[in-house]
């Protein structure tokens, strides 16, 4: 089911691959080859670092289908270093931990499953950045 | 172009209605709205919905309601634009009718939710949003208002229970509306107690769906001197997905198309009477009196707390109930709350009258406020 759909945008989903604008250097995610700020072309490729912080985030209870696999789970928008806010879950952290301004980084997890024997999707979520204890 | 009048309105009343199917919603609409112009044929029919083709396994509603409308023959199509489906399908009826090319036009909104489960519908409502960067995300309608709520909170400092004169308003004047689904006040404490269905939305700041259908006649105003005028329509539209906007806390679509609603008009926001704006969400509300110019920037919520917004301040919204008490049957939504500004202007709003309403506007949001219609009304 959908197989094409989701295999089109694996780019997307597993390395965060958008664009840049050629003339006014904004970088955007989604790639939508038109630059959101200046309307000019922008097709060329560009790889996020996938660093970011929430920007905002809710607690989704009532899971839609196929995701009811994770819930309770959190959604939250996530503005990326280099500018662009996309939508994702949090993920590798407890519910209440998550915070306006939080630091965060980009993973890879499953998103969705149709059923037992269904389809997968895999995608970005974001979890907090962790910083290594310092050992003497 | 020519101006254009508001001969007729019908209304179903928003329910859950089990014993009434999708055809039958939006043909006893229309010929209520038929009945209340005294006109037996039209022109052109426009039907809005939105999820007719999933929900309902019936697409083509424009030749469906044209055949059991007794109206065969006659060009008829649906439009779509999500929960701005109706406000939409109303441009277009008015760009119909000024343009001369139609003189008599039905626009009808219908939509039936509660034939299917509640994940069912849910998932239909969802497609109003980005399928590949939103909802593959596993984020609901009310998650991506709770994400609003939440940043407009944060930005300008507000607490939960701030947005509460929203839903009290509303819920005050749909007790005093026949139509409405809703038909009991509630007090602050039971808004307090809403549970949370998408941190920090709770139940009372969003609205119900329910089963329903609006319509309304147009005619070229000079065929009509004594009925209610179209002085302002405008549809804008902004970025489909919340991330892509420049500012996620304001509704371009809404100052877009209240701005050439206002111009249309002559008037600006100090002029207007009543506003029926899309209260499907509180955070929705406080942006729209923003967006529209009735408030600064993050203080729409206080026009809320001051009382600005009640059957008797300054700009009382929701006046029938608004999305929460009379309830939001998506696509025929924007077509109840013109009937409702059109009923205020006559006089003829019942219970719920506001008195002196010479000028109403109403604004229908669709997804997130991707497109956002807005219409303003005048005593002829
Ligand atoms: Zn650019």
């Amino acid at each position: 089911m959908e197989v094409s759909r989701h295999w089109r945008l694996q780019k997307q989903r597993y390395e965060l691959v958008g664009e840049t604008c050629d003339s006014c250097g904004v970088k955007l995610f989604p790639p939508r080859d038109v630059c959101l700020e200046c309307e000019a072309p922008a097709q060329e490729l560009y790889t996020f670092t996938g660093l970011g912080e929430v920007f905002s985030y809710t607690t989704i209870y009532d899971a839609p289908a196929g995701f009811e696999h994770n819930a309770p789970y959190q959604v939250a928008l996530i503005k990326l270093e280099e500018g662009p806010i996309v939508t994702a879950q949090l993920t590798d952290m407890a519910l209440d931990e998550a915070y306006i301004g939080m630091p965060v980084e980009m993973v890879t997890r499953k998103l969705r499953t149709d059923g037992e024997e269904g389809m997968i999707v895999y995608g970005y979520k974001f979890r907090p950045i962790c910083f290594e204890p310092v050992v003497n | 172009m020519q101006e254009v009048a508001i001969l007729g309105v019908g209304q179903i009343p928003v329910r859950e209605h089990w014993d009434l199917s999708l055809r039958q919603l939006a043909v006893d609409a229309g010929r209520a709205a038929l009945a209340d112009a005294d006109v037996a044929k039209v022109d052109g029919i426009f039907v809005s919905n939105m999820t007719s083709g999933r929900l309902n396994k019936q697409r083509h509603l424009g030749a469906m309601v044209a055949d059991y409308l007794g109206q065969r023959g006659v060009e008829a199509v649906k439009l779509e634009a999500a929960c701005g489906s109706a406000g939409s399908a109303m441009r277009q009826g008015i760009l119909a009718v000024a343009s001369g090319e139609m003189e008599a036009v039905l626009v009808i909104g219908a939509e039936k939710l509660t034939d299917t489960g509640f994940t069912e519908t849910t998932s239909a409502l969802a497609t109003a949003a980005d399928a590949d960067y939103e909802i593959i995300q596993g984020v609901t309608f009310v998650g991506l208002n709770a994400l609003i709520m939440r940043r407009y909170m944060h930005e300008y400092g507000y607490q939960r229970e701030d947005f509460a004169p929203f839903a009290l308003n509303a819920h005050a004047n749909g007790a005093k509306n026949p139509n409405a689904m809703f038909r009991d006040p509630i007090s602050q404490k039971i808004y307090d107690n809403g549970r949370i269905v998408a941190d920090p939305i709770s139940l009372f700041d969003a609205s119900p769906i329910g089963d329903g259908a609006a319509a309304l006649l147009l005619v070229p105003a000079s065929k009509a001197p004594n009925a209610v005028r179209v002085v302002g329509s405008a549809v804008s539209t902004d970025t489909l997905a919340i991330h892509d906007r420049e500012d996620p806390l304001w509704l371009k679509a809404a100052e877009l198309s209240a701005k050439q609603a206002y111009e249309q008009a002559g008037i600006g926001p100090e002029a207007i009477d009543i506003f029926e704006l899309h209260d499907a969400f509180s955070i929705m509300a406080a942006l729209s009196l923003e967006s529209c110019g009735f408030a600064e920037r993050g203080e729409g919520v206080k026009m809320g707390q001051r009382g600005d917004i009640l059957a008797n301040g300054r700009l009382p919204i929701s006046t029938m109930g608004g999305l929460k008490g009379r309830g939001h049957p998506v696509g025929a939504t924007g077509l109840y709350q013109l009937a409702e500004a059109v009923l205020q202007i006559r006089g003829d709003a019942g219970e719920a009258q506001i008195d002196g309403v010479n000028i109403a506007m109403t604004q229908n949001i669709g997804g997130s406020g991707a497109t956002i219609a807005t219409h303003i009304l005048k005593r002829p």
